[in-house]
């Protein structure tokens, strides 16, 4: 382990963490502007979050161990997984314990456990989001993986770091084969991450809920966590999507640290311009009913195919 | 409908509307009920009165309409101890009305659906408000009350709970959903969590007084009912109301239409995750009630109808703005109808959600808006305009789809039929006062009121008392005949689009819970 690869590692975590939360008020800044409404305040997430840190937590009386320990086991799920996602540099101690399969069970094991805290109180609308959010998991995943199988084609390995270190060496062109991937990632990205048309973030209606649905019983600090965790995943299928589609700026193994420095800001440009996309995105398009779900997903897996073939077949 | 040939003999009741009344014993009450129906007619309305001390027992009221006008039936029970003809047989949303009639009176109807409507344990359950030896001012600890939903039984089905309190700022109610996985199969919906005592409140106040309560029965519908209570008021106490109060009513009941169809649109946006939608439609109401702050001084038209006229002016530089403002929400609101027409995922939310096909429709009452998007071609101020309605010729707006999408695109057509009538108001509005002096009301005298809101026919029946004071005031909004829609809009349609079919009908929970 290197010191600059140390330096790195702990950079990537500490700018994950800090960040995350100004990416969601970023894309919800960015809605606002395509509504033609006064935006929120960029900084109101961090707000929250201090919020509700501040206040006592309530407990419903007949919850389970299961329902403490979520908001902790999918905190630490989501850091783990911007440990192993290249966003800044590949030269990441961690990322050699876990591979892109990996980071994909991270993901799950979020979702397991909050599933089963969803369902752990026994209200309806728990039930009702966790069935709901296992139900887009299920279709979404195999998705990810076509995506994430599609780049370690390309690189011959499954390891994050080796995948963008490949990619990011390639000649500047259009490989149809990414392309492909790139629109099943992003119609992914919406979906796991509980955005229009999948699910709607910004709803009250009880009943239309899905990720919405499933922390309803939580407050506090517990709630915090919990947000932070939905910010950092957004975050962390950002980079993901950036690191695959456009490594471009990512420090490859081997150069100094000082590179690092330029990595950031290249990082938070790039994070800006998705995050307008993403509210583009969502401004254009309504909710669509839950049953068509499995359209879109299947769609993406489709894609997802298509881009393996294509590389297999044309090995572009 | 003859009522001679059902041995009923009518006489003219007074009202802005065609209407009569007669004395029906409970044959003669079922049996016009029965024929109303098979002749298309709807009910409009039921209730009780307590009139022991005109040593007449109690006396059921039912008002129903055809395409002549409004029939009265009055059905004195001497008697305390007696029982009704159940009507929910014939109209199925007299139900509802039996259950709330014996909750603020106490006299049951031979229905089988006995349970509690509007009462929730906040007054004994042996005392009826709407007596008249009832206390008003006592004060009860609340009590406890079950409430006996239907469950379905089966293999995979379940219940889901929704409010009173619910997670957005909306009124409450409360809605058991028995599903299996996402498709309902049965609502219920449990009403009354809003119950005010308005129809008390009344009875302590003054004919001139009660106008003001009237306009806060259902705040969206303010106007509609200070005309509808103006109307019975003027009609039981003969006022000639100057005709361009009459023709600025008009105007009012427009813009009152025009606002919550704006605030409606951007809603159904809104639930279908089109927030967007919201914030243009948003941002075109706020422009309106601001016009209206600015003309009228209340953003949503409260108190500017009094009986005798309106209270308030029309100035020149006013009528206008608003003129202006007419061609503004007409350009924007044509582009915004295409945005919604062609966007797919809208429209695909939109189509075929909560269907009501034209005969459950007939069959169940359907009124008001959500009743002409599923067929049921009525409008007041088409079927018996009063002036200057009768002048204006107003157009009707109807769909036979029944869904989603009808509701919207009837909304859409009304909101531009408004404007147009708006401008045409403008050009016609005549010279002149615009308050008469209401006279003295001798006692006991019966008048209707009946009025297009928003969201369909909305109904004041007064009565008077002595020393000009109110002795009975029945409003009526049209939510009651159309909640019991919603709940069968909703089967087999799937949970999360419950919202979004709620918001398409919009019905008033303050104005039926009363």
């Amino acid at each position: 382990m290197t010191i600059t690869g140390f330096l790195s590692q702990l950079l990537q975590v500490a700018i994950a963490l800090a960040l995350a939360p100004l990416l969601v008020g970023w894309v919800n800044c960015c809605r606002a502007w395509l509504a033609n409404k006064r935006a929120p305040s960029l900084l109101l997430p961090y707000r929250m979050i201090r919020k509700l840190f501040a206040k006592d937590a309530v407990v419903a009386q007949n919850a389970s161990p299961i329902f403490r320990l979520t908001p902790y086991v999918v905190f630490g799920a989501m850091t783990c997984a911007a440990a192993i996602v290249p966003s800044l540099a590949t030269d990441l101690p961690f990322a050699r314990a876990a591979d892109a399969i990996a980071l994909v069970g991270m993901f799950a094991l979020a979702r397991v456990f909050m599933a089963l805290a969803a369902m752990d109180i026994g209200t309806a609308f728990g039930s009702l989001g966790a069935r709901r959010d296992m139900f887009i998991g299920f279709l979404a995943e195999p998705a990810l993986l076509m995506v994430l199988f599609t780049a370690s084609l390309l690189s011959g390995s499954t390891s994050l770091p080796q995948i963008v270190d490949t990619l990011a060496h390639r000649e500047i062109g259009i490989y149809p084969s990414l392309a492909f991937a790139g629109v099943a990632f992003t119609m992914v990205s919406l979906a796991e991450n509980a955005r229009i048309p999948v699910d709607n973030p910004a709803t009250h209606l009880e009943l239309t809920m899905i990720h919405e649905a499933m922390i309803l019983e939580y407050s506090a600090r517990h709630l915090a966590l919990l947000e932070w965790a939905a910010a950092l995943k957004l975050f962390n299928y950002s980079c993901i999507g950036l690191a695959l589609f456009v490594p471009f700026g990512i420090v490859v193994s081997g150069t100094g640290w000082q590179l690092l420095l330029s990595a950031a800001p290249l990082l938070i440009v790039k994070l800006a311009i998705g995050g307008a996309a993403l509210a583009l995105i969502e401004t254009l398009s309504a909710k669509m009913r839950i049953f068509r779900a499995p359209e879109f997903l299947g769609t993406a897996f489709m894609l997802a195919v298509l881009a393996m073939l294509v590389n297999l077949l044309l090995g572009a | 409908m003859i009522l001679s040939a059902l041995g009923l003999t009518a006489a003219t009741l007074a009202s802005a509307v065609p209407a009569r009344r007669a004395s029906a014993s409970s044959g003669q009450l079922l049996a016009a009920c029965r024929v109303a129906w098979e002749q298309g007619g709807q009910l409009v309305a039921l209730w009780l009165s307590d009139e022991r001390d005109r040593d007449r027992g109690y006396c059921l009221r039912v008002l129903l309409r055809d395409g002549e006008g409004l029939t009265l039936l009055e059905h004195t029970m001497p008697d305390g101890d007696v029982q009704y003809p159940d009507l929910a047989a014939i109209f199925p949303a007299a139900g509802r009305m039996q259950r709330a009639a014996f909750d603020l009176v106490g006299i049951p109807s031979e229905g089988d659906d006995q349970r509690p409507w509007l009462w929730m344990a906040s007054w004994p359950i042996d005392q009826f408000p709407l007596r008249r030896d009832f206390e008003a001012q006592a004060k009860w600890q609340p009590g406890e009350e079950t409430y006996a939903f239907v469950k379905v039984e089966g293999e995979g089905v379940h219940e889901i709970p929704v409010g009173p309190v619910h997670a957005g700022t909306i009124e409450p109610g409360q809605f058991r959903f028995q599903v299996v996985g996402e498709k309902v199969l049965r609502l219920e919906v449990r009403l009354g969590w809003s119950h005010k005592g308005i129809e008390k409140r009344f009875e302590s106040m003054t004919i001139a007084e009660g106008g003001r309560l009237a306009g806060r029965v259902s705040g969206d519908s303010t106007v509609a009912y200070a005309c509808a209570y103006a109307q019975a008021a003027e009609a039981i106490a003969g006022t000639t109301v100057p005709s361009r109060a009459l023709w600025l009513r008009a105007l009012l009941l427009e813009r009152e239409r025009i606002a919550n169809h704006l605030g409606d649109l951007g809603a159904l946006g809104n639930d279908a995750g089109f927030a967007f939608g919201l914030a243009q439609f948003s941002r075109l109401r706020e422009d309106t009630l601001r016009t209206n702050l600015a003309a009228f001084g209340h953003r949503l038209l409260m108190d500017v109808v009094v009986p005798g006229g309106v209270r308030h002016d029309l100035a020149d530089e006013d009528a206008e703005r608003i003129g202006i403002e007419c061609a503004t929400l007409e350009r924007e609101m044509r582009i915004l109808r295409d945005i919604y027409d062609d966007h797919d995922g809208m429209q695909d939310r939109f189509r075929n959600c909560g269907r009501v096909p034209p005969d459950i429709a007939v069959k169940l009452g359907l009124t008001g808006l959500a009743g002409r998007a599923s067929g049921q071609a009525r409008d007041l101020r088409c079927d018996f305009p009063v002036t200057p309605y009768d002048t204006l010729g107003v157009r009707l707006a109807t769909s036979t789809a029944g869904d989603v999408a009808a509701r919207v695109a009837v909304r859409f057509d009304e909101a531009a039929e408004s404007l147009r009538l708006v401008r045409a108001i403008l050009d016609a509005l005549p010279d002149g006062d615009v308050h008469a002096p209401v006279a003295q009301v001798p006692e006991f005298r019966q008048g209707l009121g009946y009025v297009e809101g928003w969201r369909g026919p909305v109904l004041v029946a007064l009565t008077s008392g002595p020393d000009n004071s109110i002795r009975r005031c029945h409003p009526h909004d049209p939510s009651w005949q159309n909640w019991p829609v919603v709940e069968h809009a909703i089967i087999d349609n799937i949970v999360p689009d419950f919202p979004l079919i709620n918001k398409s009908f919009n019905l008033s929970y303050s104005g039926h819970d009363l």
